[in-house]
């Protein structure tokens, strides 16, 4: 069935490919740099130990967990339309997780060291945790995936053992976001992390990511491939991006009245260097800002269901939401927490080229396996659709 | 050219056999031998540390120079990716949330040695994916640093800043290697481990020893005639951030 992700293509898509080898090589260049000399090539610090790298971990995890917006509905609500496109969700989380292990890889001061966490396992450890569900997640996804494909493709019913897993992976995926945010919820002395809001903050965030971010590649597969996930299949999904990007926003605003009406200063000071800048520092407030307009656009035009409606105005939504909250857990969460620093200071972080090329390549990568998975997914559909099964 | 070596098979597998039994004993002896403690090893049952900060000079960086030189700590050139095991913070930076605009002159020159608190809690050591930072049963907080895969979940999760990471090779910034003691690679945490190397043949931290005012004070906490309980029981004293709950074992008299 593989061969089917290759074979049909055109010479677009092969070029599509090739641009992307270009950029998975600048990455593995830059790579080559951080691995010769050290983390010290990025704009981590021992006030900002994680940056980039960890943020855009923590985001794609909530991109793998919200396969379970298309799979969850279909499989215990019986929304027969999300039947379609469940595959393209399982893909989406499979190559989410890829990316995510990668970006805990580059991260590590001692990546030849990385089976260390399988030889000295480490129950009381969230990182060994997030390993263990992240490992399961992959293998859930990958096996579901493509044994669904495969029964389309053969015509031939998927075996029984399917359906549980199918089942299982439900739970897993809120799973997946909780563990990572426990790693930052349950550590003391960085109170921007330390709220118990964080894990049902990273949830709805990720469902209002991951769902946007399946509604603009289903309408890129029409607009390139030709195959349809259905008006209905989308309108569904805006909803639920809908739904989630409001309960998002509300939960940052419930942090904004803690952190402000209590008027306690450590849980003040990340929002406040976020959006006006402290002590001197303000790398992020053009980002906070940018964030903040994203947000308002996102939400006023999911909200009124002309919009919402119009493929148009849905694009620009679910771009904006994907792209602020790629910002708020992409990169400012994390560093926020590291603000202020033990003792009491600011130190900026920003991150240097090299670290940018790295996560380049990341994306790169995750966009080269996402367009073989779905060239072999528009294939396998359209023969069984033509009937040549 | 060289005559091979004209040994049967049989007589290799007993060689081989009579070296390993050899090998065996021998090498249980080095083990046990290892593991025996120095006759002089300083032992408690909880170490702790008392630093009187009135005794210390504003501007002094003599335990800093003497632990940093015993542990082959770099001066990295880039301070936000320096490497420190002890050193000096004002007043305002040791204990965040517990100032006000008032103080009283003497205390706003005065400079506290910051270093590992050993907590008795240590939220580093349960973060560690690896056990590569561990708490001894004499309640030393310890790095292994050929374990650590620099995930630095440690660093996020110690509250004092008491952890540094290799961000680059540390060897070139070492003025002069101490050959005692390894230095270490990059991408690898460390901080202060209360000279556990030192205590185990018999000697005080090396920052206890090289103090001139002797502001210093270390021993075990449970022993009630210890000098750092009878410091405690003779002095106010202060622990950085008491309310997050990792009870830490540096004290300071302010």
């Amino acid at each position: 069935m593989l061969e089917h992700a290759w074979n049909e293509t055109g010479p677009r898509f092969k070029a599509w490919l090739a641009a992307l080898l270009l950029l998975i090589g600048v990455g593995g260049f830059c790579y080559s740099i951080q691995l010769g000399t050290g983390l010290g090539v990025t704009g981590m610090s021992r006030d900002v130990s994680w940056g980039l790298y960890i943020g855009q971990f923590t985001f794609f995890v909530g991109v793998a967990a919200s396969a379970v917006m298309v799979v969850l509905p279909y499989y215990l609500h019986d929304v027969k339309v999300f039947g379609r496109i469940t595959v393209v969700g399982e893909f989406l989380a499979v190559t989410a997780v890829i990316m995510c292990i990668l970006f805990i890889l580059v991260d590590l001061g001692m990546p030849s060291r990385l089976l260390n966490i399988m030889l000295y396992p480490s129950p009381g450890s969230v990182l060994f945790w997030d390993m263990v569900v992240l490992n399961g997640y992959f293998f859930l996804n990958l096996l579901t995936g493509w044994k669904v494909l495969e029964a389309e493709y053969t015509g031939i019913q998927a075996p029984d053992w399917v359906k549980p897993l199918i089942y299982i992976a439900i739970p897993w995926a809120f799973s997946i976001h909780t563990v990572t945010a426990f790693i930052y919820s349950g550590i003391p002395g960085r109170d921007f992390w330390l709220t118990a809001l964080t894990a049902p903050k990273f949830l709805a965030s990720a469902f209002a990511t991951g769902p946007a971010l399946l509604i603009l590649i289903s309408l890129a597969l029409r607009r390139f491939t030709g195959f349809d996930a259905g008006q209905e299949a989308i309108r569904r999904l805006s909803i639920i991006v809908t739904y989630a990007m409001s309960i998002t926003v509300f939960m940052i605003m419930a942090e904004f009245f803690t952190a402000f009406y209590s008027q306690v200063p450590s849980h003040m000071y990340a929002l406040k260097y976020f959006f006006v800048g402290l002590y001197g520092g303000n790398s992020f407030v053009l980002i906070s800002w940018i964030f903040a307009a994203l947000c308002l656009l996102a939400l006023i035009l999911l909200l009124n269901p002309k919009t919402r409606g119009d493929e148009k105005w849905l694009t620009i939504a679910c771009a904006s939401t994907f792209i602020a909250l790629a910002i708020e857990k992409g990169i400012s969460f994390t560093v926020g927490g590291f603000i202020t620093n033990p003792f009491g200071r600011v130190t900026e972080y920003w991150p240097t080229p090299i670290e940018l090329g790295i996560v380049l390549g990341i994306w790169a990568l995750g966009a080269f396996l996402l367009s073989l998975f779905y060239s072999l997914f528009v294939t396998v559909k359209r023969r069984s659709e033509r009937g040549l099964v | 050219m060289k005559k091979p070596l004209n040994i049967s098979r049989r007589t290799l597998i007993k060689a081989t056999g009579a070296a390993a039994l050899g090998i065996i004993p021998a090498g249980t002896l080095l083990v046990r031998a290892a593991g025996k403690p120095h006759p002089k090893a300083l032992q408690a049952k909880s170490w702790a540390m008392v630093i009187n900060a009135k005794l210390c000079p504003p501007g002094c960086r003599i335990c800093q120079e003497a632990c940093h030189k015993a542990h082959n700590v770099p001066n990295m050139p880039d301070p936000k990716q320096d490497v420190k095991w002890i050193w000096q913070e004002s007043y305002n930076a040791a204990f965040p949330y517990e100032t006000h605009p008032y103080p009283d002159q003497a205390n706003e020159k005065r400079a506290y040695p910051i270093l590992c608190n050993h907590c008795e809690n240590p939220s580093c050591v349960r973060v560690c994916p690896t056990q590569a930072t561990f708490q001894r049963p004499d309640g030393v907080v310890m790095m292994d640093y050929h374990r650590c895969i620099g995930c630095r979940f440690c660093m996020a999760a110690c509250p004092y800043g008491a952890r540094s990471f290799n961000f680059k090779d540390p060897r070139p910034h070492i003025p002069s290697v101490n050959q005692a003691y390894p230095t270490r690679t990059p991408g690898v945490v460390e901080k202060c481990n209360f000279c556990d190397e030192r205590l185990a043949v018999g000697q005080m931290p090396v920052c206890v020893e090289a103090c001139p005012t002797k502001a210093i004070l270390f021993g075990d906490l449970s022993d009630p005639a210890s000098s750092v309980r009878q410091a405690l029981a003779a002095n106010v004293t202060l622990q950085r951030k008491t309310k997050l709950g990792t009870r830490p074992k540096v004290f300071y008299i302010v």
